[in-house]
């Protein structure tokens, strides 16, 4: 399961930053793929979209956000651990 | 002060996506009015209007521009690439820092706005893509331009309805003749052919469902176009002293307001705008050769524009030239007065006078040469062109041959 999750981060990220996506690894940071903060919005829409969640975060202050965009890693545990969340 | 002059022109409307297009089609009478291409057109009342079929947004920008640009800025970003390209300017030096943008639209991104407000309202979704604020505000397309073309000079967006781009054009001319400017970007763009666009109009009831037969006593409505015109508009010696091309001289301008009805036209708030421009430029009312109509084939405005022009004018009236391209481009709203600019420069620069098409029958309430269904060679050495909006704003501008 993790893999499919991460698969898709590693998609959308892809996509929005017009890389391959076997250039977005596990470590890779936003900022290292050219991804802006508009970008990272849009990322997080995308996200949001994909999983059907939604994803506590604010433009203003994207560091003391709860969802850890630090890394592709990051992003991909924050999204699992709002799907397991929104498990019955 | 300064004088003005169009080094650079550029469009993408219903005729043609380049200006030459456009001329060409003024010179055939052709009408870029059809059947609309959009969704939901079988639950609108209106089914035609001055499309532009065929976009493909791709072949021009790429995927994080179109996620980012509204059909209006596209078609903005389009126009001005022409215009700059024509002039020859490049803006790297210092003349970027005193170069800016000013847009006249009414609307925005009016089809933004329509697709976002489905997916909330109709689709029933909670979340929209972030990019709807940037996309949508009415100075997005100035700004995408700046951007493009590293502008950093004054850059706003003028939104007086369907007087947008004759006020935007009117600003960035002052700019210029006043010193503030050596360059300035300027021109108007609209794109509200979707349906709630449409829908907006046909509340009014002053929509035709057949043509725009602008001055004819068989009219019946206006019909809405979309697109965009841009304009390098420069300083004379600054462009003789590059040896750039002159399109044009701009020669005056002046607004007023009728301040008294929100929709009404009125004779007197329209034929002191006209008297403005003609003040502004320093010439005699038998100067002009051929005006450039509002002409909106709606009963109300044709009769009063005529009525603003005898009054003006009074015998020369008889004696120029009148007419609407409105009726082959539609009603391009803020961007209008742009597209109808070319009409201007291709008149004293060709000497080709474009036609006012679909005329049927004289009205004698609008008993003026409106140059009907087919162009005209003519020498003309100075035209106007009108703009008069819903609310009661009225600008004119006065060009002369060069």
């Amino acid at each position: 399961m993790i893999e499919t999750v991460e698969y898709k981060v590693r998609e959308i990220i892809a996509e929005l930053a017009v890389l391959d996506i076997k250039d977005v690894s596990r470590d890779s940071t936003l900022e290292s793929l050219g991804v802006d903060s508009l970008g990272l919005v849009e990322a997080i829409f995308a996200i949001e979209e994909a999983f059907d969640i939604s994803v506590p975060f604010n433009a203003n202050n994207p560091a003391e956000s709860v969802f850890d965009i630090s890394s592709v890693g990051s992003i991909t545990a924050a999204v699992q651990e709002l799907i397991d969340q929104q498990a019955p | 002060m300064k004088r003005v002059v169009i080094t650079g022109a550029g469009t993408i409307n219903a005729l043609a996506y380049d200006v030459p297009g456009t001329l060409q089609a003024f010179r055939d009478a052709r009408c870029g009015i059809s059947e609309l291409d959009i969704r939901d057109v079988d639950r609108l009342s209106v089914k035609i209007g001055g499309q532009v079929h065929g976009w493909d947004a791709e072949a021009h920008f790429n995927r994080q521009q179109i996620v980012l640009f509204d059909k209006f800025t596209q078609f903005t970003l389009l126009a001005a690439r022409q215009a700059i390209a024509q002039s020859g300017l490049s803006f790297d030096g210092n003349l970027g820092y005193e170069t800016g943008v000013v847009l006249g639209t009414a609307g925005g991104g009016v089809n933004t706005w329509d697709e976002n407000y489905r997916v909330v309202y109709e689709e029933g979704k909670n979340r929209v893509h972030p990019f709807v604020v940037p996309k949508l505000m009415n100075n997005a397309a100035a700004s995408h331009v700046s951007m493009e073309f590293n502008l950093r000079g004054p850059s706003y967006t003028v939104a007086t309805a369907c007087a947008s781009s004759n006020h935007a054009m009117g600003q960035a001319f002052h700019m210029v003749r006043s010193g503030m400017s050596r360059v300035m970007v300027t021109g108007g763009a609209e794109s509200m052919l979707c349906f709630g666009g449409i829908k907006a109009w046909e509340g009014l009831r002053v929509m035709s469902k057949e043509a725009c037969r602008p001055f004819s006593l068989t009219r019946n409505g206006m019909v809405q176009g979309e697109g965009a015109a841009m304009f390098v508009f420069e300083e004379y010696d600054h462009a003789r002293a590059r040896g750039a091309e002159i399109l044009a001289e701009v020669i005056g301008f002046a607004m007023s307001s009728d301040a008294a009805d929100i929709v009404m036209p009125s004779k007197q708030g329209a034929a002191r705008a006209i008297a403005g421009a003609l003040r502004d430029a320093r010439l005699n009312p038998s100067d002009v050769g051929y005006i450039n109509a509002h002409g909106t084939g709606t009963a109300a405005n044709d009769k009063t524009e005529c009525a603003a022009v005898a009054d003006v004018f009074g015998a020369h009236a008889d004696h120029l030239m009148i007419s609407s391209t409105k009726s082959m481009h539609g009603h391009l709203i803020g961007g209008t007065g742009a597209v109808e600019l070319l009409a201007c420069i291709m008149a004293l620069r060709d000497g080709v006078i474009a036609p006012t098409i679909g005329y049927e029958e004289p009205d004698p309430e609008c008993a003026l040469d409106v140059v009907p269904n087919e162009a005209r060679e003519a020498r003309v050495e100075v035209a106007i062109s009108n703009a008069f909006a819903f609310g009661g704003l009225n600008a004119v501008l006065a060009l002369r041959r060069v």
